[in-house]
């Protein structure tokens, strides 16, 4: 029966049929079940998902540029190659979301504006620049690395759009990592200046992929910002309920952490963080615990980089708006002409 | 096998209407389905959307986008908002009926050998 | 499988050292290389997210061409040279690109009109040489052909949406057409090198293409309600070395992490 069907004695029938969606709705998450877009969801978790799928693809399309600046002097063909490749899923990556995101009634071009009138963020780890070729290993190895880990999960995320563009993205993601370790590794069996540039590139990454890539610290207590962590906690609980995430910020920061050490050490690398350690007891490494302010730390917010990557991304946009109105003109006078051809 | 697809867009408006018309912004391109046939003897599957504004626009998005790897035989583009769904009003009365009548499926019968399904020939 | 000295073959008649070919061989991969270079710099800057899929797309398929192209070129001039060799070691005044290829991007009407004039020529280059007689070249081209042929959708596509779409659109895709025409004859160019590999039947010349080509583009031109430029002025060049002023930078550009690294391994 439907809210329009139900007539006298509406509260106590309407709020029945509320508690009633509501149950339903419990059920399907408790039984593991995906929520699909016309099933009736609560606000609170439409708009988690929708803030979280924005951002998420937001992320994948600032995510373009630090790399993208590298597509010009790439080394040799065979990595112009590969960097084109991976920019392009990228792009590829934030469309998937993009769709995803608008099942849930939103718009591709709102969203696209939000972004452009920093209404809506993406992932602060795009805000620091990639200043040399290293970089675009460093991003691929430790950035798309921790990306891998925090996304995996995501493919049994609650929301049934949103896990099916997340299994395509995490079976292209693992050729990115593979790719930028291997890009590393021929870097550090070069020449030393080489070798100096894969350290320098690692030294500046490092505190961007840990901290950034897996958002603020959610289960360590005490600090400065003891209630701002709670508040982060309480937050990733209800997203957990929901089954719009599988583990704890910080659970997912260690797994990173722990498959990254021994792969920097083969490749004669040094993380940038000298409390590393392995823990015989926990069964993990140790590292420099991400309390709130190593996280702002590593925000670089307010930095030249910062605000040019959504400057970038608005002259494109703004650049481009007379080939979007053609486009558009064309399509409507050939729909007035009653023409639909498939290849002009 | 499990589809892939990434949404349905026309999913997206919970009218009561059996046909969903996907809201256009003013000077957004419409929204296609894509569906592949990813090999032969399978059936396209609907793999996700694309936003275009005309149908060969969107065939060469939907190549760009879903055929980066793989080589599928096939590839269709279909307008979102040509898609007509039932309503959520109306699911029950589409979609209820089947659990009722388990006379629809063969194990309510007697096996038609001593082995049981196992040495069914039809099944 | 290895093959010591003992074991390997002869080298077939057909896979013999060739300075001419090398020298055809090496144009065509520097227009890909050269192009595919010039597309990298609209990505992240395309006038929709789909548009750097679809030019990242093209500039994929061109790197591909040069590398196979680069790698056949320094084979057959005998210097074993390889494809990064040839990409990033030469000067500039070596490069053997048709000034086409080089021209900055302008705006996107610039780009297509470019797009339109190369990939139009490029399919029927392609399918060309995949009838001659090398297998090399003529398995390079068949397997290019098909590639470039979904670029020239994309060109076609474009030219007819911006002809068609806007007055604003129509004249810079006019202008584009403008800006890129006298760039297109050097494509179709015969010079002693070619004339001497199509007597020797080794590859065909793209001379006889360009009545063909002209007949292609003219049709989506004008069915995207434009003008094909009044033949005129011709610009050559690129095929002798002797390139724009832009194209120093873009060399430059493209060799800079190689040079600054002597001896490296990527």
């Amino acid at each position: 029966m439907s809210a329009q069907q139900a007539t006298a004695g509406a509260p106590t029938t309407e709020r029945d049929e509320m508690e009633e969606l509501q149950a339903h709705f419990d059920a399907l998450i408790a039984a593991g079940e995906t929520i699909e877009p016309r099933d009736w969801m609560p606000d609170g978790y439409r708009r988690m998902l929708l803030r979280q799928l924005a951002q998420h693809a937001h992320s994948e399309i600032i995510g373009m540029q630090p790399e993208g600046a590298w597509l010009t002097r790439a080394p040799s063909l065979h990595r112009k190659s590969v960097l084109i490749a991976k920019v392009q899923d990228e792009a590829g990556h934030g469309l998937y979301l993009y769709s995803a995101a608008e099942t849930l009634g939103v718009d591709r071009a709102d969203l696209l504006d939000a972004l452009h009138r920093g209404q809506q963020r993406f992932a602060a780890t795009f805000n620091h620049p990639a200043l040399t070729w290293a970089d675009t290993g460093a991003v691929a190895w430790l950035t798309d690395g921790a990306a891998v880990i925090n996304q995996a999960p995501m493919t049994r995320i609650s929301y049934g759009p949103y896990a099916r563009a997340m299994r395509r993205v995490c079976l292209e993601e693992a050729f990115h990592v593979r790719e930028g370790y291997d890009l590393m590794r021929a870097l550090c069996e070069g020449t030393e200046e080489q070798k100096r540039m894969a350290q320098d590139a690692v030294d500046r990454w490092w505190l961007p992929a840990v901290a950034l890539m897996f958002g603020p610290p959610d289960t360590t207590t005490g600090g400065a910002d003891a209630r701002t962590a709670a508040i982060g906690a309480s937050v990733s609980r209800r997203a957990m309920a929901w089954g719009i995430k599988r583990h704890t910020n910080d659970e997912l920061r260690q797994r990173f952490v722990d498959a990254v050490v021994p792969q920097a050490e083969r490749l004669g690398l040094t993380l940038p963080d000298p409390a590393i350690r392995w823990n015989e007891e926990r069964g993990h490494y140790d590292f420099t615990p991400v309390d709130w302010e190593v996280y702002r730390r590593a925000l670089g917010e307010n930095t030249h980089w910062a605000r040019q990557r959504v400057a970038h991304r608005r002259a494109a946009h703004e650049d481009g708006a007379w080939v979007r109105e053609a486009a558009a003109a064309y399509a409507a006078r050939e729909e007035a002409a009653g023409r639909t051809e498939e290849h002009a | 096998m499990s589809s892939t697809s990434t949404s349905t867009s026309t999913s997206t408006s919970t009218s009561t209407s059996t046909s969903t018309v996907t809201e256009r912004g003013e000077g957004a391109p419409a929204s296609w389905e894509v569906f592949l046939r990813p090999r032969r003897g399978l059936a396209h599957q609907h793999v996700g959307s694309v936003r275009a504004d005309d149908a060969a626009m969107a065939l060469g998005r939907a190549r760009d986008l879903y055929i980066r790897r793989g080589d599928p035989l096939s590839l269709w583009v279909v307008r979102s908002d040509s898609v007509h769904a039932v309503s959520p009003d109306e699911r029950d009365p589409y979609f209820s009926n089947a659990r009722h009548k388990p006379y629809r499926y063969p194990e309510q019968f007697a096996p038609l050998t001593v082995e049981g399904a196992d040495g069914d020939p039809h099944q | 499988m290895t093959l010591t000295s003992d074991t390997a073959p002869a080298v077939p008649e057909a896979l013999r050292t060739d300075p001419d070919l090398a020298v055809q061989l090496l144009r065509l991969g520097d227009d890909a290389l050269v192009l595919g270079q010039r597309l990298c710099q609209w990505i992240t800057r395309a006038p929709t997210i789909e548009e750097d899929l679809a030019l990242s797309n093209i500039a994929l398929d061109l790197v591909g061409h040069a590398r196979t192209l680069l790698t056949l070129a320094g084979r057959r001039d005998g210097t074993g040279r390889t494809e990064d060799d040839l990409a990033f070691t030469r000067s500039d005044r070596e490069f053997t690109n048709a000034l086409l290829t080089e021209l900055p991007n302008g705006d996107f009407a610039v780009t297509v009109a470019r797009q339109l004039a190369y990939t139009h020529y490029a399919v029927l280059y392609y399918e060309a040489l995949a009838g001659c007689a090398d297998p090399e070249p003529a398995g390079f081209g068949a397997r290019a052909a098909k590639e470039v042929a979904f670029h020239r959708l994309h060109a076609d596509n474009w030219t007819l949406r911006l002809g068609l779409g806007t007055p604003e659109s129509a004249r810079r895709m006019q202008a584009g057409l403008d800006r890129v025409w006298p760039y297109t004859a050097e494509l179709f160019d015969e010079d002693d090198v070619l004339r001497r590999l199509v007597a020797a039947g080794t590859v065909p010349s793209p001379g006889p293409l360009r009545t063909l080509w002209e007949q292609e583009v003219t049709d989506v031109v004008t069915r995207a309600g434009l003008t094909v430029p009044a033949p005129g002025w011709e610009a050559r060049g690129g095929r002798t070395g002797l390139h724009t002023e832009e194209f120093g930078p873009l060399v430059a550009e493209l060799q800079s992490v190689h040079r600054q690294f002597p001896g490296g391994t990527w």
